[in-house]
This record gives structure tokens, sequence and C-alpha cells, in this order.
């Protein structure tokens, strides 16, 4: 369980970037954190493996202080994939890379080779073992840096704008992942500004203004109610932008999805032609 | 590290911040020529005298102490060196001769430091581009050095980046004697340097999508005309430098020690 | 027939290295003062074609291209970078890497500046260029402590300066939030109606870029697999079938047409889907 309790963040630069933030996210629990770029979202899940301590509050991973522990004994617990793979893409081969953090954690060898061949397989990249990742394109690098962070099988999963960059397709096979890992019950957060995605996901969703939480609540009512969304400066999905404006006519504002959206659309056409 | 923060830019508005760089490079060169043709204390302490009206002028004196500060270590081994080897050389008789001699010799490496951090105090990197360009140097070469201090901000933030990446795959810098704590920065380098490199690669396409090497003859948006500022440190630069040099040629210099026996 | 200002036939390049090609016998032409959106799946080419067009492919990258292209009505083979730079302008996809200088005006001067035009007119260019992107009041500001979304309106301005005909614009809004990109692409909507720039917008996000395309270039495995009037191509089931992302107002319009249900025309975005949901139900 990750439990933050009053926490505010100044950078060294004296930039607040965290002004007061309280929640609780439960085990298994699936979370997207939105917000304008600038809100503070990646400032706040970075606490969340330790890599930034709190300049006031609290922050606990389960039961235990982040400020007591260190970045790595955190990070067995909290792992963190973040934005650009070539940030961390540094081996020889796609396999070296995935045990790197394995060694790290000090598993043994023959437990490495098992978990380096799950992620592998996992993630698709079997034929990848002994490539350069730096020969990868650059949806593959994206995956062998999922990888080497599955392949310690934290319980936590923080992913750092996943969708950026991603063609349609890709952000599908994003999805069923994220679905997959919901299923083995890990803790997701993903931290994002791509509101048509989160509403296929139709996760929890807390949404940050300027370094405080404006909402916290079900994706569906969250992103179709459209005061809540100037105030953290975020365009609503397409359908209920749509659904928005009729609603005068009496079409219910809550709609994401497009069939749901097509069929209460035809019934109320309907009705008008009777 | 302190020395290099008197290196630093300073964003102020003072005459000094707006002149020339080509001319503050130019008293530069003067303090430190006029430094290295004296070896007695007290020209030197008054070369170093000369330099404070102008750090108070450009209101950099908090950074400029600074530099002074981190420069006290390497000032004080040259003391060291130079007041050993003399004791060795001259004996113990001539010990109030040998303590002037190091500290004029420290002296002027301070004056050399204080000057050159005045330079860097008062210039901006664009504003030292700029110069460089003007004094005909190979555009090229100015275009890697602007854009080189362009990008230390970004490099800096991306190394910071690295190293929160891996430290979340359980890197641990701090642990380790002193040969695994240098293997455990290869996996900071390794990215660093491969996306530097990547990186160079897009600038290189935004530059050639922007027509360059269309010509030899590159023009500039801005200009860089000497002005009054400018023509009144190069006369003061000049007049001392003359002082300087009729001093060494025709006045006798007394030791400290004939003045404060 | 007048000449299109961007016309290719057949063209093909092979990186050097590589087996295969990255974009196969593409046949497209681009007609001035247009607004085209380029798309498909990831890999499917459409940044080798955008490179085509300034001349980086072949000069820059070297490898093999094989077919014709012309731009601006020069065969882009025979001309140096430097001469296709004053035709087609390229806007890449990270702005930090694209941002030389230290103060914002002076990189907006820089293609002026290579190209050796004389002050007072950089200066002239320059601040025209500035005002249109909206940044003047940024103008000396170093790059650093900008926006993601002010250093890519500056390297809009940077290219808008040398006044090209053409700008190209290989997923300029990857790094910036909704928002952002919003703005952005608003102002590339003004530079095509109001300045006539022919743009081409290589884009994933259709839902905010369809409604300003005239023309719609789909490519696919180094292919173009769907090209002509957005409407049409939009609703289609190949489109579908692709992978694209469809804005969801014409996916919506898919599903009514195939339940029965008519509309008079093909919606690009939730504004026009809801204007005729609104006609329809006013009644």
């Amino acid at each position: 369980m990750i439990e933050v309790k009053d926490l505010y963040f100044t950078y060294p630069n004296g930039v607040e970037a965290l002004k007061g933030i309280s929640l609780n996210i439960s085990d298994g629990e699936f979370v997207a954190i939105m917000g304008q770029n600038g809100a503070g979202k990646t400032t706040l899940v970075k606490h969340f493996n330790g890599l930034l301590k709190p300049s006031k509050g609290k922050v606990l991973i389960d039961g235990a202080d982040t400020k007591d522990v260190s970045v790595a004994t955190l990070a067995r617990k909290v792992g963190f994939v973040f934005q650009n793979p070539d940030h961390q893409l540094f081996c020889e081969t796609v396999e070296e890379e995935i045990a790197f953090a394995l060694r790290n954690f000090g598993f043994k060898e023959n437990v490495i080779k098992r978990r380096v061949t799950w992620a592998l397989n996992l993630l698709g990249l079997k034929n990848y073992r002994k490539t350069s990742p730096f020969m990868l394109s650059g949806g593959e690098r994206k995956r062998v840096a999922l990888a080497s962070i599955l392949a310690w099988n934290p319980k936590i999963l923080i992913l750092d704008e996943p969708t950026i960059g991603q063609d349609y397709n890709q952000k599908e096979k994003l999805r069923q992942f994220i679905l997959q890992m919901k299923a083995q019950k890990k803790t997701i957060v993903i931290v994002t500004h791509d509101v048509e995605f989160v509403a296929e996901c139709n996760p929890r969703v807390i949404l940050m203004s300027e370094g405080k939480i404006v909402a916290d609540g079900e994706a569906r009512k969250i992103l179709t109610s459209p005061g809540i969304l100037e105030k953290a400066s975020i365009i609503p999905p397409e359908i209920s932008r749509i659904f928005l404006e009729l609603s005068d006519f009496g079409f219910p504002t809550n709609v994401i999805d497009v069939y749901e959206a097509g069929g209460i659309i035809l019934d109320f056409w309907e009705a008008k032609n009777r | 590290m302190s020395m290099f923060e008197g290196l630093k830019f300073r964003r102020v508005s003072s005459p000094i911040h707006d002149l020339d760089p080509r001319v503050k490079f130019l008293y530069v060169i003067i303090m430190f020529a006029i430094a290295v043709m004296y070896m007695e204390l007290i020209p030197l302490i008054m070369l170093f005298l000369i330099q404070l009206p102008l750090v108070m002028v450009a209101k950099v004196t908090k950074q400029w102490i600074k530099s002074m500060r981190g420069a006290a270590f390497l000032a004080s081994i040259i003391f060291f060196t130079n007041f050993i080897f003399s004791y060795l050389y001259r004996g113990q008789q001539e010990l109030p001769f040998i303590l002037e001699y190091s500290m004029a010799m420290t002296l002027r490496f301070i004056v050399l430091v204080g000057s050159f951090s005045i330079f860097f105090l008062t210039t901006s990197p664009d504003h030292l581009g700029l110069a460089l360009e003007k004094s005909h140097v190979p555009y090229e070469f100015c275009f890697a050095f602007t854009t080189a201090v362009r990008f230390v901000p970004v490099l800096a933030e991306e190394a910071q980046t690295i190293m929160d990446a891996q430290k979340a795959r359980g890197l641990e810098l701090e642990k380790g004697n002193f040969l695994k704590r240098i293997r455990n920065y290869i996996p900071i380098l390794i990215p660093l340097i491969v996306n530097a490199i990547r990186r160079s690669l897009e600038l290189a396409e935004a530059m050639e999508s922007r027509a360059w090497g269309a010509t030899k003859n590159r023009t500039n948006l801005y200009e860089l005309k000497l002005r009054m500022g400018d023509y009144t440190l190069i006369l003061l630069t000049i007049i001392i430098l003359i002082l300087a040099i009729y001093v060494r040629l025709y006045v006798p210099i007394p030791r400290i020690t004939e003045i404060f026996p | 027939m007048e000449m299109a200002i961007i016309e290719t036939e057949e063209l093909t390049y092979t990186y050097p290295g590589v087996e295969k090609p990255s974009i196969e016998k593409v046949s497209i032409r681009i007609e001035r003062g247009e607004f085209t959106l380029l798309t498909g799946p990831s890999g499917c080419g459409k940044t080798t074609l955008c490179r085509c067009f300034n001349g980086l492919i072949p000069h820059f990258y070297e490898g093999t291209l094989e077919g014709k292209i012309q731009v601006a009505g020069m065969n882009v083979t025979e001309h140096p970078i430097h001469e296709l730079a004053k035709h087609v302008g390229l806007v890449f996809q990270n702005p930090e890497n694209q941002l030389f200088a230290l103060s914002v005006e002076k990189d907006v001067a820089f293609g002026l500046e290579n190209l050796g035009v004389p002050r007072e007119e950089i200066r002239k260019r320059v601040d025209w260029a500035l005002k249109v992107t909206d940044i003047y009041d940024l103008r000396e500001r170093p790059p650093y402590e900008l926006s993601g979304g002010q250093q890519q309106r500056v390297a809009i301005a940077s290219v808008l300066a040398m006044q090209p005909e053409v700008m190209v614009l290989d997923e300029p809004t990857s790094f910036l939030d909704p928002l952002g990109a919003k703005k952005i692409f608003e102002d590339i909507h003004k530079l095509n109606k109001e300045l006539g720039i022919t743009i081409i917008l290589v884009e994933h996000r259709l839902d905010l870029t369809a409604k300003y395309a005239d023309h719609i270039i789909i490519m696919d495995h180094g292919r173009i697999v769907l090209d002509g009037d957005p409407r049409k191509i939009l609703a289609s089931e190949e489109a579908r079938l692709i992978g694209i992302g469809i804005p969801k107002a014409t996916r919506l319009y898919q599903f009514l047409n195939s339940k029965g249900a008519r509309l008079n025309s093909v919606p690009l975005s939730s504004e026009e889907m809801a204007q005729k949901l609104t006609e329809i139900f006013k009644e």
C-alpha cells in the first residue's frame, strides 16, 4: 500500500512542485495520475520509490517511511519505468540488460536465468536475446526497458507517460498489457496526459493541477465533468465532448465509449421519429 | 567547486557587463602581462587593488570573493612550494625576503584568477560567442562553443534522469570500494554518451534543414560596436601598462622589509 | 495543369547498410496551399518520406534513392539541402534538439544568417516570425527556460523566418500535452489559411488535426495505402483496418451509418459531430 500524508516538495531551485498531497493507493489498484505538464505528476510518483524525499510530510510504502529506506531497497517493491528507454539502456545484449537489476538485487544466477527467459517471453523479445539493445527500434527498446523492470517482479509498477509517441496499435497492446498485469494483482500507477487512453482503460483517476489534487475518482466520472477539467487544463475525451453539447436534449454526460454512444444516439433518434 | 562559481556568468545590469568582450579580454591579457613583469610584492599588491573598483562597479563582489576563496587552495600550494624551494636555496638569513617573494608569486596567481573571474562573471556566453565571431574565429568553432554552452543545463538534467533511472533498478552509487564505484558509473556514462551522439545527429539534421553552409559570408543578427565605455577601458588599460613599463625600467622598487624593518 | 508543389513518382529509398527499403514506389502529388495530413503506424516510412522533401535524403543520409521527386519545381537529387531549405522547411519531433542559440531571436535568425541575408532584413523577418507565432515577448529568453510548447513555437518561427513555400512538420507535438498540442495545430492552421503556406503534417493525433486537412495520405510498411479526401478515407473500412487513430467522431459516424442512421456528411472532429447531431435533434 502507498500512503502519502500531507506531502510538500520543493526543488533545489526553489520551485514548490507539490503543495500538500494526501492519498492512499491500495494493493492491486489501477490508478492514472493526470494533469497538464508541470502539474507535479512525475514529481509525485518519484516519491514512491524514494528518488525524491519529501520536503514536508510523509510517504509510506507498505508502512515503511521512504525517508528511512534507500532507493535500491524501495525499488525491490516499486518498479519505475521511465518515459525514455534510452535513459537506461547500456548493456551489450538484451539479456544482460534484463539481468542488470536482478544482479543488483543479489538474485542467484539460476534464478536470474529463469527470470530473464520469462521476461523475454512475456514481452515477445525471445529472438532478441543476444541482440544489442541499441540495434532495436524505438518500440522494441521500450519493451526491453519494460522487461528489465518486470524481471524482478515488483508488486507496484509505475509507468511514466507510457503512451508518448505510440501509434494506435502500440497503445492497444499497452492497454492489454496493463490488464494482464492487473490480473496478476499488481498495483499499477500510470502518469499520463492521454485522456483517450485513460478513458478506454477506466481506472481510478487522480487529477492534479499546480501541485495539488483537484479530483480523485472513477475515470468515467472525472473525465466527463467539464468544470474540473477546466481547472486542470485537460481536454475531455472526444465522445464526452460531443455529448456535452447534446446535454440540452437530455443526453447523459458520462459516456466515453463509441458503441455505447452510438446506441444512445440511436435510441434518442428512434424516440424522436415516433 | 566554488572557484567555478566565480566563473559562471551573472546576469546583472552594470556598465562592465555591457562592455565589448574583446576589450575585457584585452584587459585580462594586459593584467597578466604586467603581473609577469614583476616579482616584487608592492607593485603586485597595487595590481590586485586596481581590480577591486572594477569588481564593485560590475556588482559581482560576492561571486568574485567566492572565486578568490576557491583559488585559495591552489594559491597556498604556490606559496608553500615557492617558500620551501627558496628556503632551501637561500637559507635562514634571507627569511624576510623569502616570505616576500613567495607572497609575490602567490599574488601573481591571484591577480590572474581575479581578472579572469571578472571577465567570465560579466560576459554572457552569447556575448562571448558573438565576440569570437567578430574576431574572425572560424564560425564552426564559435557555433560549437555556444551550442555546447546551450546544452550544458540540458545534459546536466539528462545525467540526473539517467542516474535516477539506474538507481530505480537497484544501482547503488555510494557503495563499494574505489574500483567498484568507478564501474558503477558505466550505466550512467553509456546512456549519456549514446544519447549525446543521437542528439548530435538530430541537431545536424536541423542545422542542414536551416541552410547550414549555404554561403561562406555568414551575416549576423547582432552587431558589436565599440562604445565610450569600451574606449575608456582600453585607455585605462594602456595607461596602466605604460606606467608599469616605466616603473619597471626606471623606478627602483623597495622591498617591504626596507619600508617596515 | 498547374504543377504540383511536391510530386513524387515511384520513389523508393533504402538507408545505407539496410536490406529493405524504408519507402517503396511512393507516388504522391501535393498541390500548392494544401494542408496534407500524413499518417500511418509506427515504422510505416512517413518520417523517411519527410526527409526526402527537403533533401536530407539523399544528401545527408546517402543510401539508395530511386524514382523521381520534384519539390517547388526542383529535382531534389540535383539541388543541395541549403538551396532546398529556402523552399521547404522541416520541423522535427523533439523541440530541444532544434534550438542551438542562447536566445530565442538568435535561433529564429539562424537560417537567415546561414543564407547571408543582410542584417536589417534579418531583423525584420525575425520580428515578423516571432509575432506570427506569438512569441515576441520571449525573444530574449534562453531556450532552456521555455516549456516544450514554447520551444516548438520557436522552432516553427525559425523555419517560418526563411519564408518557405512548404512547411513539413514531423510529429511536432509528441512531447507536448493535449492543450499544448492543440495550440500548435491552431498555429499551423493559421500559417496555412492566412499565409498560404503548404503544410505537410505527420501526426497520430487525428482527432485534433483531421479537421484542418484538405488531403490525407496513409502509409503502411513503406507504401502508400490510401490517398485522398479525408472525409472519404477516414470513414472507410480500409482505414479502420490499418490501425490508425481514426477520430472517434468519425467512428461514431461509421457506427450510425452501419445501423441505417444517415448523417449528411462525415464529421472529422467532435465539434462537427456535435453540430450535426444538434441540427438533427433540434427539429
